[in-house]
């Protein structure tokens, strides 16, 4: 079937509320780079949306020092950083509220190049939404992030969820469709389409894309609150094509998965596909800018889209 | 100047691949600073008569590489008479090496046949390559789950095959860079990037094995080149370790295994 680019490419524009105009749009088979350097990478405006403090050595503040260290060297402006100083695939509430705490030490030692979501378990949704309340509402973390401890179908996501809706903060849920077989905790793409349409007002990133990412990318498309992470897998090619051909590049998030993938695997994805620079722009940062523009502003930190 | 040890023309099975086509990877190889590509053949996976995959490996690369493409045969040592398919290899389409693929081809490195192979190969000075892994175990098809290769096997083959390179291929999902330190010392044994993964990750490799046996290596095109090209920027290397990882240790390799 003929693929209509200009059709993709007006829906992700339209998406965003006419904010570009389509006659400036590049075709996407306009000559774009080839080989990058740290200068035409910053230009992008690349915000990262998939970070974790696990698998180098350190404090907090010392990890993220030298994760951001590299970060830098491709020119990312920010990484949005999620979870402890270790993975905890089912943590108790003191064991989140640990974790939470470390990251927001982190923080602190990165100063305006990170941001943080906060790690919950919706198996145990009270003390979940305690925790939302401290470190979002009241703290410095702008968004949700949720692993493997329950599927997305599960009865404690929906009321998580709901509040973040209510504090306009996104929701990072992980998700993978694995041949080898899921985690009994781990979400797959459908499930959050299901968890998306049981809660319309939510933002909500299907994180990975589903792993593999032709099935991922089906079965979120028909759900508008719904947002492709790109992060943490092969760099595949097709994958962003095919993510801007089904969902329209406004809803495609760049993201790394650092420490555990290099920034370089991550960022190819999006710079080695053929898609126009501006759906590039917007991948690599201009979508989540946007979508943390609320939180962002309700702690009074400033963003130039 | 780029050496890329790590490129395949053909079809993947299951994927419309960009830069499936010879034409178009010798473009986007040129414009991305590759001067060099060694190029198996994803044909090679599935098809049987891997006498014919050659010849089109083969003659792909000359009409479309301008010199730019080396091929790179393949063999299965499962099959009857893979012995005439290497030696058509090196006499009629002089390729300087093999590529195996014993996951999809359905054998382990401790065959017999696989012993005869090297020894092949040492006769005719011949560099092996060994697929360890194509594609994440977690997105393979459910029909054909491939698993990643044991290389316990190649211990004793480096040894009594000493002259024998080996490039191992998306080997560093697999094998952890401890396990990499210890592995060579059994011998002429060689990585590529295109798999390895981590903030830092070449830097962080070479704390571990000689910047030597590190080469460049894609996996385009079923993985985007510009994964490989930027781990030299994200990691800080010196000068020495970029020119050799970027093209001197495979120029290297390779001046020293051109067949007689």
């Amino acid at each position: 079937m003929p693929l209509d680019r200009r059709a993709f490419i007006r829906g992700s524009a339209l998406t965003l509320g006419g904010a570009l105009s389509l006659r400036r749009l590049p075709r996407a088979g306009a000559a774009q780079p080839t080989i990058w350097d740290r200068r035409s990478l910053q230009r992008l405006r690349i915000w990262d949306l998939h970070g974790h403090l696990t698998g180098v050595g350190g404090t907090a503040a010392e990890r993220i020092r030298w994760i951001l260290r590299y970060a830098r060297r491709l020119g990312i402006e920010r990484v949005v950083f999620f979870m402890g100083l270790r993975f905890r695939r089912n943590p108790a509430p003191r064991e989140f509220r640990r974790d939470n705490d470390d990251l927001m030490r982190a923080l602190e030692a990165a100063g305006e190049h990170a941001l943080g979501f906060v790690y919950l378990n919706p198996n145990y949704p009270e003390e979940s939404l305690q925790e939302l309340d401290r470190c979002v509402r009241n703290g410095p973390l702008v968004g949700v992030k949720l692993w493997v401890a329950a599927r997305a179908t599960a009865a404690g996501v929906l009321a998580i969820v709901r509040r973040a809706a209510e504090l306009r903060v996104p929701v990072y849920q992980h998700t993978w469709y694995k041949t080898t077989g899921n985690l009994p905790g781990e979400s797959t793409p459908e499930d959050a389409a299901r968890l998306a349409a049981a809660c319309p007002g939510a933002k909500i990133i299907a994180g990975h894309t589903g792993g593999q990412w032709e099935l991922g990318i089906r079965a979120i498309r028909r759900r508008g609150n719904l947002w492709a992470g790109l992060g943490g897998s092969d760099p595949t090619a097709g994958m962003v094509e095919m993510a801007v051909r089904e969902l329209g590049a406004a809803r495609v998030l760049y993201g790394s998965d650092c420490p555990g993938r290099s920034f370089a695997s991550q960022l190819a994805k999006v710079l080695g596909a053929e898609i126009a620079p501006v759906e590039k722009r917007l991948i690599l940062g201009a979508n989540l800018r946007r979508l943390l523009t609320a939180a962002l502003a309700a702690k009074g930190i400033p963003v130039q889209p | 100047m780029i050496v890329d040890v790590n490129v395949h023309l053909g079809r993947w099975p299951f994927r419309y691949l960009r830069h499936d086509d010879p034409a178009r990877m010798a473009k986007k190889l040129r414009s991305s600073g590759v001067g060099q590509a060694w190029a198996g053949n994803f044909d090679a996976l599935l098809h049987v008569d891997l006498d014919a995959v050659n010849h089109n490996t083969a003659l792909w690369c000359r009409r479309w590489g301008g010199g730019l493409l080396v091929p790179l045969g393949s063999v299965n040592p499962r099959l009857p008479d893979w012995q005439t398919t290497l030696l058509r290899c090196v006499q009629r389409h002089k390729m300087p090496g093999l590529r195996l693929y014993p996951g999809y081809h359905g054998y382990q490195l401790d065959d017999p046949a696989v012993g005869e192979l090297f020894r092949l190969a040492q006769q005719h000075r011949l560099l092996l390559q060994v697929a360890v892994r194509l594609e994440d175990p977690r997105t393979q098809h459910p029909l054909l789950q491939v698993p990643d290769v044991n290389l316990a096997p190649l211990q004793g083959l480096l040894k009594a095959f000493p002259r024998v390179p080996v490039v191992l291929l998306g080997a560093l999902r697999s094998v952890s860079t401890r396990e990499l330190e210890a592995m060579m010392d059994w011998g002429p044994l060689y990585v590529e990037i295109s798999m390895l993964e981590g903030t830092a990750g070449v830097q962080r490799l070479l704390q571990r094995v000689p910047r030597q046996r590190v080469l460049f290596g894609s996996h385009m095109p079923l993985f985007v080149l510009e994964s490989a090209l930027l781990k030299l920027m994200e990691s800080e290397l010196s000068q020495e370790e970029q020119e050799a990882i970027r093209h001197r240790n495979a120029q290297v390799l390779l001046s020293g295994k051109k067949p007689s």
